[in-house]
């Protein structure tokens, strides 16, 4: 076993931060866009018509049960066959943000399920127009009771960055490999790693359950 | 013209009709799987007038009041409002035929995310285009009304059935509707609270032309603000009248059954 390097830790530092950097961008553009699709896949779910309902829940079907490395695959080399090229950065945001919104939308739809059906028939009965219903009835009511299971696919997502590195992303993971593969030292900086993820992680998890206890009764 | 239907003002070539008929069900079917629930329905109500729905659990009466708020289709038939096809129609006439009519529900169904005048403002300044301080003023009336003018700005939780009941129907009063639906709105109150509310609606009835259709458990209620009463058997309409007929020399021997149970 070799011996702990500190000075090895020390050197990794600056690829280190980058790499943060680049994992938290990822995590929180790829978070936004999670949220925002999976809303629209939710209330595609529970469109009057079923030429967007069976569309919707093939797609999202078909997206959740395939894996999010070979999508990132997908995303990287095949598009650009097609014409449809982005950088590394763009195209792994984007492809973790459409996997993960396929979780959220079931989030959501839970979350919209458990909105009493009275509150739709009051709010017909209103004649509210269904982008109000949506926005002033029943959304703030359902999004109460998910904020901690999004939470949760939000330290999830955090988890699945390091698949970023299969793509040539320079997250947190690729910038440890970089930094071995020019230093020999692999435990350092994949410790270092390790570490960040705990940091991260775990904080987050204890905040989301305190956040379930206050706002799901 | 859409927007005349909605303003009881402008008089309406179709509600001067010989038949003067707000509500007209015209031979309405209505399943649910296998189960029959209205069968071949005829019936009408004439503008101005409460018409009470009685008869066992089952026999359709709540099944009426959402077919009139669109809140189910029937299979079979025609029902118009004034004139107007509420079904067979497409679903941008619906949706304005439909703002003649309010509902109470059993379950009071308040947007609990919202407080007590904004429940009762919400759908005139979004659905009428009344301005915000227009609506809160006529909410505030409405709440008086209800005897709530005090409790604006609490949260529906924060209040008992009754009390929640009565903003539920200062909210359906401040659509304007011509047609106000109420669904066993004091089944779900506890017996103290049930007074309270069914006061308010005396009330309504006394003091407005608001054509009420109405489903209830509380015969003398019904007997009080009803100008017709239909008893409901098995999805039809077996015997219908004046209260004091109906309640005193029921004809139909299913009416005097159920009568009998309930009083």
């Amino acid at each position: 076993m070799n011996n702990w390097d500190w000075s090895a830790v020390a050197d990794f530092m600056p690829r280190f931060w980058d790499g943060l950097l680049l994992t938290l961008q990822v995590l929180v553009l790829g978070s936004l866009l999670s949220f925002t699709l999976g809303l629209v896949w939710a209330i595609g779910f529970r469109a009057p018509t079923r030429f967007v309902r069976w569309p919707v829940n093939v797609i999202t079907e078909f997206i959740r049960n395939t894996p999010l490395l070979v999508q990132l695959f997908f995303f990287f080399f095949v598009l650009p066959e097609w014409g449809v090229q982005f950088s590394g950065l763009t195209t792994g945001t984007i492809a973790i943000g459409l996997h993960y919104s396929t979780y959220t939308a079931q989030v959501y739809r839970a979350g919209i399920d458990a909105v009493p059906p009275g509150q739709w028939e009051a709010a017909t009965a209103l004649s509210l127009p269904a982008g109000r219903t949506w926005m002033a009835v029943i959304l703030p009511q359902a999004i109460r009771r998910i904020v901690p299971a999004l939470g949760n696919y939000v330290i999830s997502m955090l988890k699945d960055t390091p698949l970023l590195a299969g793509i040539s992303v320079l997250e947190m993971l690729q910038q440890s490999r970089l930094e071995s593969a020019a230093t020999f030292q692999y435990t350092e900086p994949l410790t270092v790693v390790g570490i960040a993820f705990i940091l991260i992680a775990y904080p987050a998890s204890l905040l989301m359950r305190a956040l379930e206890r206050r706002l799901v009764r | 013209m859409s927007a005349d239907i909605s303003t009881p003002e402008i008089p309406d070539p179709k509600a001067t009709d010989p038949a003067g008929e707000l509500i007209r069900f015209d031979n309405v079917t209505k399943r649910f799987g296998k189960n029959t629930v209205l069968d071949d329905l005829c019936f009408s109500v004439r503008p101005g007038k409460h018409v009470t729905l009685i008869g066992p659990s089952g026999s359709g009466k709540t099944t009426i009041l959402r077919l009139l708020m669109t809140l189910v289709k029937p299979d079979e038939g025609v029902i118009t409002i004034n004139g107007d096809r509420l079904f067979p129609a497409d679903s941008k006439h619906v949706r304005e035929v439909r703002k003649n009519i309010g509902m109470v529900f059993q379950q009071f169904n308040l947007f609990p995310n919202m407080n007590v005048l904004r429940n009762v403002t919400e759908a005139p300044v979004k659905v009428l285009g009344l301005s915000k301080d227009e609506a809160e003023e006529r909410g505030r009336e409405l709440l008086d009304l209800v005897g709530l003018g005090d409790r604006c700005g609490a949260k529906p939780t924060q209040l008992s059935g009754g009390q929640q009941q009565r903003v539920a129907i200062a909210r359906a009063l401040a659509m304007r509707p011509k047609i106000l639906l109420l669904d066993e709105v004091t089944s779900a109150l506890d017996p103290e609270l049930v007074a309270g509310v069914l006061d308010v609606l005396r009330d309504i009835a006394r003091t407005t032309d608001i054509t009420m259709v109405c489903v209830t458990h509380e015969m003398n209620f019904a007997r009080d603000i009803s100008d017709d009463v239909l008893m409901f058997d098995a999805g039809k309409v077996i015997e219908s009248g004046p209260p004091e007929k109906i309640f005193s020399e029921p004809e139909h021997e299913r009416t005097r059954e159920f009568l009998g149970a309930v009083l």
